[in-house]
């Protein structure tokens, strides 16, 4: 299944991801590494953090509804994945990021700009496991 | 308040770049990867929009004495490269391109209103607590052995 090359939407869309980043830092003083905010929540409700890491996935939660009330249409997503394999995906998502101590906003943004090694490492090495697992999926077993 | 307020403000814009780049569409995610197939480069520009802006932007809150709402930065200080750091990040890239969600194009995702989203973060978070039931078990057992 093809999907439109979209430069711009990406540029634009990528940027208020760095507006955000920036933004965490310069209010909060912390890192918008989603892995760590909702790993954070795992952690009992009364921990001083849990407070604003629930506003901020409220707040990411709400966005196609916004996004929904400026254009006119909720956004479109296709999931071309098998359940079973989203649910394994998703399992082995969760266990990777946790022992990575990031994802592809942790590490990938915030970590690269700040040019730490670890960041560089663990991004370099998740974006190869990803186009080797989705090459393996679809040109070997033929998807 | 103010502290919740500028929270979920930042999420909800976060969440609408997230949205707009297309991150939450695992369609658009897989076919990034599928450089051999239908390979859509878009999330390349994504990634350079997202670092230009916040590896310029970081320059000036780093010249700040404090957060406006906090007393210090809160910054990873590791510098080791361990095994633990590569496995886990091999295996989150195995997870990303069986399921096209990544932990931060799956939240926004849950505002769709779809099941999908819900399958995969069922499945996230419970990865999640296996690894800080199993790490916390592995840890206690060393802390015994060294006491």
């Amino acid at each position: 299944m093809t999907t439109e090359f979209t430069p711009f939407a990406a540029l634009l869309g990528g940027s208020l991801i760095g507006v955000a980043t920036v933004a965490l830092m310069a209010v909060h003083g912390r890192i918008a590494g989603i892995t760590g905010i909702v790993g954070g929540l795992l952690a009992a409700p009364t921990s001083a953090d849990w407070a604003w890491r629930a506003a901020f996935v409220a707040g990411m939660i709400a966005s196609p509804l916004a996004l929904a009330l400026m254009t006119g249409q909720m956004p479109a997503i296709s999931v071309p994945v098998h359940p079973v394999l989203l649910a394994v995906g998703g399992f082995l998502v969760g266990i990777g990021a946790s022992l990575g101590t990031g994802c592809t906003s942790g590490h990938g943004v915030c970590g690269i700009s700040r040019l730490s090694a670890r960041s560089i490492v663990a991004t370099l090495t998740f974006m190869a496991t990803g186009l080797v697992t989705v090459f393996v999926v679809r040109h070997v077993f033929g998807g | 308040m103010s502290k919740l307020l500028s929270a979920f403000a930042i999420g909800l814009v976060f969440g609408l770049g997230i949205t707009i780049a297309g991150m939450s569409n695992p369609a658009k995610v897989l076919n990034f990867f599928d450089i051999a197939g239908t390979w859509d480069p878009s999330l390349a520009f994504v990634m350079g929009g997202a670092l230009l802006v916040t590896a310029i932007g970081y320059q000036f809150v780093f010249k700040m004495d404090h957060p406006l709402l906090a007393s210090g930065f809160s910054l990873p200080t590791r510098t080791d490269l361990d095994v633990r750091l590569m496995g886990g990040s091999a295996v989150f890239g195995i997870g990303w391109g069986l399921s096209g969600f990544c932990p931060g194009g799956l939240v926004p995702a849950l505002g769709l209103g779809r099941i999908e989203p819900v399958v995969a973060a069922t499945a996230l978070i419970a990865g999640m607590i296996a690894v800080r039931v199993v790490t916390n078990g592995a840890d206690r057992k060393f802390a015994a052995s060294n006491r």
